[in-house]
């Protein structure tokens, strides 16, 4: 079906001419959406934008190295501390805050990367657990970081340009979001995508090839920090607020069921999985509100389980989702869509 | 001295819970190389079940104890029934992801049933006398979790080395395809293997819940202390891992007491990332490179 007859139908970046004509079609549809939706949903599709950044980060380090992070809150709040902390104590200016953060980020998932290189499969994933609550554990213990009480975050600026709507969040979010999400797509093109993938298919026929694997991972672990870092720092500014409660073992299982959702190794389906978990995530929390099946519930838990607890409500489903997409689909929303594709594709024989 | 062997117990004592939490998990992990994150939350809701029968039906310690093991049995045999029997090969990510997705449930089930209040769990032992040796207190409750937790291991052993059952669970942990041909029902045992493990964690739980409190967040740490524990001496060696958590337990305690407080939970990943950096499958056991 994806038949490339050179190299350079390979790398392009919009395969066929509907390909190029959706993406225009998408890109269009994200500059007219801040002047149709109001503020709230501008609010959730930052979230998402946001989410869709570490989903690929993470995708990068997990579905395309085959390496397994639970740490990856870790690298969220170290962007986002980074982050804030630059711009409140350095006076550095956003962008290169941002930026910054990005790469303090990256160092630190270079220094993870480096016991990783001997570890694998439930090693690797208790090592990276480990360093992430170990994150959380010592920002929430120092001063200049605001303890427990967290920080706040100043304004998003460029410039002369403050971003005080939520119109100009949604701009500066989605603009970033658009940029790194081109940039992994192409970075999994080159070179350095295509050791990636050797590495996670086998390590040792990798090696043998002459594919450097300590740099390539250790270079995994460090893009993949870089993009959660800067996700980080993005959702430092769009809160307003962090606190290091807020990174637990749970957000970083959160980042992991969003790619299992979307679908290992691949960019789209990061930006799936991370649109479905925050929107179902949102929306959850307020379930007591939705139409016929809030009240349904709220009176489901006064009777059997305690009202004030009907939010949790929010990690069942997420756990159920993970389950049954290892269960039935293991290639996630993307194996639907690449069913679909197929099947439309000899339509009608 | 004093001070040092006050801190020793107190190391033994927690280190007794976390090698509870690391046998249940390496039990799992010999016979399906499922790491089982889910653990602790099967342990915490153990320990919700037996606080709930006890504080609210009038059940004696005991009986509720007894009540709870098995409640903790038939939830290892449904959890692996339902998650890990349908799915085929899911590999070690996905295996992961499937106790993860199960950790989860469980964290929202028991948030939804219990709230998020702490509830104090009634024991019969003293958390403030005890016995004194030579000056060093060893109060009621820390003696009555080492007691314990030793009495399970001896169990367990004594369940290994001479029950039909034991033996079979072994042959499969050694050998899956071999053991199926000498007609061992491995599917069964596996889902055995996921009961007694659970009952091992709710024996944990129950030890940790009145040190500290009940909430649904109670076994987060302990679990990942546990599992940390048993990757230090081995997953895949009993004595190994029971050794390597007990290690951790006391580690950690001595850093608490000497060198700073605030970060003493910190010091147990940082251990175990050194450690594993040093020797890739644990302090006790032999490593085997993977084949191509």
């Amino acid at each position: 079906m994806d038949m490339k007859r050179d190299y350079y139908e390979d790398i392009q970046l919009c395969k066929t001419s509907t390909a190029l004509v959706l993406t225009i079609g998408l890109f269009c549809c994200l500059v007219i959406i801040p002047f149709v939706l109001g503020d709230y949903n501008l609010y959730l599709l930052n979230l998402i934008a946001i989410h869709s950044i570490v989903a690929i980060g993470l995708n990068i380090l997990v579905g395309y190295t085959g390496q397994i992070s639970l740490g990856h809150a870790g690298f969220f709040a170290i962007g986002a501390y980074t982050g804030v902390l630059l711009m409140v104590k350095g006076g550095i200016p956003f962008p290169l805050a941002l930026i910054l953060a990005g790469f303090v980020s990256s160092g630190f998932g270079f220094l993870l990367g480096l016991p990783a290189l001997r570890l694998e499969g439930p090693y690797l994933a208790i090592a990276t657990l480990g360093f992430g609550m170990a994150v959380t554990q010592i920002i929430s213990h120092l001063d200049f970081a605001g303890g427990h009480m967290g920080l706040q975050a100043p304004k998003m600026s460029i410039g002369p340009f403050v971003a005080d709507t939520g119109v100009e969040q949604y701009a500066v979010i989605m603009s970033v979001t658009a940029i790194m999400t081109v940039a992994a797509i192409n970075l999994m093109k080159t070179r350095v995508g295509r050791a990636l993938v050797a590495i996670r298919d086998s390590e040792i026929a990798a090696e043998a090839m002459g594919v450097n694997v300590l740099k390539y991972k250790t270079l995994a672990f460090a893009i993949s920090a870089f993009y959660t870092g800067v996700g980080g720092a993005l959702m430092a500014f769009a809160l307003a607020h962090i606190s290091a409660g807020s990174f637990n073992l749970i957000l970083s299982i959160t980042f992991l069921a969003m790619i299992i959702v979307g679908g290992l190794g691949s960019i789209m389906g990061s930006i799936l999985g991370a649109a479905l978990l925050t929107y179902l995530q949102i929306k959850l929390q307020v379930v007591q509100e939705a139409p016929i099946i809030g009240p349904f519930l709220l009176d489901v838990s006064k009777r059997f389980f305690t009202a004030e607890g009907l939010p949790n409500i929010q990690s069942i489903l997420i756990g159920g989702i993970m389950i049954a997409i290892v269960i039935f689909e293991p290639l996630g929303m993307r194996g639907i869509y690449l069913r679909f594709k197929r099947y439309w594709k000899m339509w009608p024989f | 001295m004093n001070f040092f062997f006050d801190l020793m117990i107190g190391g033994l004592a927690i280190g007794a819970c976390y090698a509870l939490i690391a046998l249940a998990m390496v039990i799992i992990y010999k016979t399906s190389e499922v790491p089982n994150f889910a653990q602790g939350e099967m342990a915490m809701l153990a320990t919700f079940v037996a606080y709930t029968i006890m504080a609210n039906y009038g059940v004696g310690f005991w009986t509720g104890v007894i009540v709870t093991l098995i409640f903790a049995f038939c939830l290892g045999v449904v959890l692996e029934l339902c998650f890990l029997r349908p799915a085929e090969n899911p590999g070690v990510l996905g295996s992961i992801v499937i106790t993860l997705g199960a950790e989860m449930i469980l964290y929202g089930l028991a948030g939804w049933t219990w709230g998020a209040n702490q509830n104090p769990f009634p024991v019969p032992f003293s958390e403030y006398s005890g016995i004194t040796i030579g000056g060093v207190i060893i109060t009621e409750i820390n003696l009555w979790t080492m007691v314990v937790s030793l009495l399970v291991m001896l169990i367990l052993f004594l369940f290994f080395r001479f029950t039909k059952l034991g033996t079979a669970m072994k042959a499969v942990q050694q050998n899956s395809f071999a053991a199926k041909a000498m007609g061992i029902p491995t599917r069964r045992i596996l889902t055995f293997t996921w009961g007694l493990s659970s009952s091992t964690g709710a024996i944990a739980g129950m030890l940790i819940a009145p040190i500290a409190t009940l909430d649904p967040n109670m076994m987060l740490d302990p679990m990942l202390k546990g599992f940390a524990g048993g990757v230090l001496g081995g997953l895949t060696s009993l004595p190994g891992a029971a050794a390597g958590a007990y290690l951790l337990g006391i580690i950690e305690n001595l850093f608490g007491g000497y060198v700073s407080l605030e970060f003493k939970s910190v010091v147990a990943f940082a251990v175990i990332v050194l450690i594993l950096c040093l020797k890739p499958s644990g302090l006790f056991v032999k490593h085997y490179e993977r084949k191509v």
